[in-house]
């Protein structure tokens, strides 16, 4: 099995020569100055900063579980399927295996032995974690007694949420993820087949009615419980999108503290009624208007990856395969010394972060006014540029202006490099996943993927390998500027 | 007088195990059948039998 941590090494790292001033560095990734982090109050702060899915800054460095113990839904909703699995699919609602509670807490203990940084569990599913509620009280009871460490998490539909307000405290569950997609039932019948409530299949706007009454009571008896709620919503075009904006306003004054609107995926090869009648998803251009319009409300989240009811890892990387029931050791053992350490070095490298992107914050206003632009990113955790094009599954895209750099999302692409040799199909599809892009950032990168992005108007950088993303950023500025003047002098 | 699980359409998910008023659904290796004895298609206790209601698949019919 894999020893795979954030790379502790690539965090000690930073680029060789490091002479004159520091350049600035920009805004905290992905904490934009309105609604940001830092006006969480610190109870709240103090909650998230070592979980991945709820703290933009954990997700570099913390990893998660997800615990498949939960595969009984009580609603049908129009963008899933779980009859079909295939362990090459990265979305909502898909496993491999499932679980009993005890095995879920033999699979947590190997992954907490083997990856130091693992921090959370979750149970998302394949179903909903509260509709066969036994399983998933029965698994946090085992966690809490084996594995006191660990933050415990649990995303919901929402339906069933209202009866179990009391099991979740008691279970010590303090992050809830419901999933609101409308809060008007016009809406919401075009999203849902049915739900099974009250010993009854119901459809239609009454289905609709029930549910939205549910989840909104759910989610403020959860927050006047002290709970911290996060809401996911998926984004479809033509559906909900126009009605978002009014989600996000009705769950800000519930309490929710983060908002997580994700694209709807649909492939007629996934089977669910919204690929099968080819209900398109959002575009990233529309994704990110969508967002930058909700800017006021709860606080949004855009790291999210949408991964499986079985993930395993840091975000955007997936390790469920390693971890497959036969392939777990006996007896693992999980060195407290280690995790300690580990979180230690990650305080240390936050704060050295949270510093050099305070060191100069303003520098940035150096530069004058800067038309904004998109920038893609390689790197596989830290907060750094730290991973060759060829390896890159995603790009982390930043929007840098005068404003700062701001993370405002990921794009998926498939691995260039495969054994060494490049891929030319599978260029052509990065270049059309980084549209709009004005620059990419990377630890190292071949001639010829240089030369085809070159040819697409998209400025390859990678002279800062193993820096802070900001950092980079800033620095390739700064660079980009001084060039400038001296072509100007010449 | 006794629902079956088609095994074909059966994810195994267990909602209908969850439901059944009486315990009359189990697992069997990856999916779930109805032991015909204990069915009694939920007549005098809901309106609709509770597994048929909740499966996600339509895996459940008469017998």
């Amino acid at each position: 099995m894999e020893q795979k941590v954030v790379s502790l090494e690539s965090l000690g790292r930073t680029s060789a020569a490091r002479s004159g001033p520091p350049a600035c560095a920009i805004g905290d990734c992905g904490t934009p100055r309105k609604g940001g982090s830092a006006e969480l109050p610190e109870h709240v702060r103090e909650k998230i900063k070592e979980h991945p899915c709820y703290s933009e800054d954990a997700h570099h460095f913390f990893a998660r579980i997800h615990v498949a113990v939960a595969p009984a839904c009580n609603i049908q909703c129009n963008y899933c399927n779980r009859k079909y699995d295939c362990s090459n699919e990265s979305r909502p609602g898909v496993v491999s295996e499932r679980l009993s509670p005890e095995q879920a807490v033999r699979k947590v203990k190997a992954v907490a032995a083997a990856m130091p940084n693992l921090s959370v569990v979750g149970i998302a599913g394949p179903g909903d974690a509260l509709a066969d509620h036994r399983r998933t009280f029965e698994t946090f009871r085992l966690l809490r007694e084996t594995l006191p460490d660990l933050t415990l998490c649990l995303s919901t539909n929402g339906l069933a949420l209202p009866d179990h307000i009391d099991d979740i405290r008691a279970a010590g569950v303090d992050h809830v993820t419901v999933t609101l997609n409308a809060v008007d039932p016009h809406v919401a019948e075009g999203i849902y087949a049915w739900i099974f409530w009250d010993h009854a299949r119901r459809t239609g706007l009454e289905a609709a009615r029930i549910l939205i009454e549910r989840q909104l009571q759910g989610i403020e008896m959860l927050t006047a419980a002290g709970v911290l709620v996060k809401i996911n919503s998926v984004m479809i075009p033509g559906v909900n999108d126009g009605h978002l904006e009014a989600v996000n306003v009705a769950v800000k004054e519930r309490g929710a503290f983060l908002h997580n609107v994700m694209p709807l995926i649909s492939d007629p090869a996934h089977g669910t009624h919204y690929g099968l009648t080819g209900q398109r998803g959002p575009t990233p251009a529309e994704l990110k208007t969508l967002q930058d319009r909700m800017g006021d409300g709860a606080k949004l989240m855009k790291h999210c990856r949408q991964c499986r009811a079985d993930a395993v890892g840091l975000l955007g990387e997936d390790k469920s395969q390693q971890f497959g029931l036969d392939a777990l050791p006996e007896n693992p053992q999980i060195d407290p010394e280690k995790r300690a350490a580990y979180r230690a070095i990650v305080e240390k490298e936050r704060e050295d972060r949270r510093k050099e992107a305070a060191d100069a914050r303003a520098a940035i206003r150096r530069f004058g006014p800067l038309e904004p632009m998109l920038v893609a990113v390689s790197s596989k955790g830290g907060g750094r540029v730290n991973q060759h094009f060829g390896h890159a599954r995603e790009f982390q895209i930043f929007e840098v202006s005068e404003a700062g750099a701001r993370f405002t999302g990921h794009r998926r692409v498939d691995r260039y490099c495969a054994g060494g040799e490049g891929e030319d199909d599978v260029l052509d599809a990065t270049l059309m996943a980084l549209d709009g892009v004005g620059a990419i950032l990377t630890a190292k990168i071949g001639r010829c993927p240089r030369q085809r992005l070159a040819d697409a108007g998209i400025a390859v950088v990678d002279d800062f390998a193993f820096d802070y993303v900001e950092t980079a950023i800033a620095r390739w500025l700064a660079a980009r500027a001084a060039e400038e003047d001296t072509a100007r002098i010449a | 007088m006794a629902y079956m699980i088609k095994a074909e359409d059966c994810t195994g998910c267990g909602s209908c195990e969850f439901e059944c008023p009486n315990r009359a659904v189990r697992m069997k290796g990856d999916i779930y059948v109805i032991n015909p004895d204990k069915c009694t298609e939920c007549v005098g206790k809901f309106d609709a039998p509770q597994c048929v209601a909740a499966c996600p698949n339509d895996a459940v019919v008469h017998a």
